[in-house]
């Protein structure tokens, strides 16, 4: 820490306060706590310093049904899960499993690739791998002596 | 033919062990949504286990009791930590009375895109028993 020869404004302190509470919450191993989903589906995001890893649960989902996006840092879940169209004298019993289109968004911590942005979808599983944006990662500065 | 829609639920619901018991498995267990329906000659029963495939389920009949287990391993990417989480990650398991009218030797299960669908043929007519009462 460099001491202060003038007093500066808190300017320098506050940031320095956000880019703790940025680093708790993205650098911690175990959140602190799971969020509930404003939602479906309920989405887990993971990060490294190359890129971001989005997981959900769309068991019964055809993957043709999936429809992914990513604008700048906005990524873009939409689908529809079907129903099994019951035949006359068919009777539920038991009816838990939701049925019909979902559609939402979730803010990313950083910018991405968009064209790298690969998507799998197994065993209800999918699962979206988002590169940080080359001009957004960390860079080191060498210095140079004359 | 059913009209209503029905919302895609968010929560999964976690499974409480029985009281004065511990799980063997270090890991949660919730309740798969399921959803069962009668037809003629059958009964078929669905349920969301994703994550699970044919090799991570066990389903035991014992008695009247058919139990559905569904392990699922929590993956964990490597170099990657947990920003946020709004699901948990782990095993399914429920079980379910089957009645008398199920063949028991002729149930089919099958998996597919984390959905366990489970078919139990309803014993034939034929095989009902009738009992003849004589005259003393």
């Amino acid at each position: 820490m460099l001491s202060r020869r003038y007093p500066t404004s808190s300017w320098f302190e506050d940031m320095e306060k956000l880019q703790n509470e940025i680093n708790r919450l993205f650098n911690t191993s175990q959140p602190s706590r799971s969020l509930a989903a404003p939602a479906f589906p309920a989405m887990n995001v993971w990060t490294s310093g190359e890129g971001a890893l989005v997981t959900a649960e769309l068991p019964g989902v055809q993957k043709d049904d999936i429809e992914i996006s990513v604008v700048g840092q906005t990524l873009s879940i939409k689908g529809s899960r079907q129903t099994e169209e019951l035949k006359e004298g068919y009777q539920y019993h038991r009816q838990e499993r939701g049925y019909g289109n979902f559609s939402r968004s979730i803010e990313l911590p950083f910018p991405v690739e968009a064209d790298k942005v690969e998507a799998v979808f197994d065993k209800g599983l999918l699962e979206i791998t988002l590169p940080r944006a080359e001009a957004d990662k960390p860079r080191k500065i060498v210095v140079k002596s004359n | 033919m059913t009209t209503e829609s029905k919302n895609l639920e968010v929560k999964k619901e976690e499974l409480a062990p029985a009281e004065g018991t511990e799980r063997t498995r270090e890991t949660r267990v919730y309740i798969p949504r399921t959803d069962i329906y009668e037809t003629e000659n059958e009964v078929v029963l669905t349920a969301d286990v994703p994550g699970a495939d044919e090799k991570s389920i066990d389903i035991t009949l014992e008695k009247d009791r058919l139990t559905i287990s569904a392990y699922v391993e929590p993956r964990r990417p490597e170099n990657y930590s947990l920003a946020y989480a709004e699901y948990g990650v782990g095993d399914f398991q429920r079980s379910f009375n089957i009645s008398k009218e199920i063949d028991r030797e002729k149930i089919q299960a099958v998996v597919k895109d984390g959905v366990l669908r489970l078919t139990l043929p309803k014993r034939e007519a034929a095989k009902t028993q009738k009992i003849a009462v004589k005259p003393a």
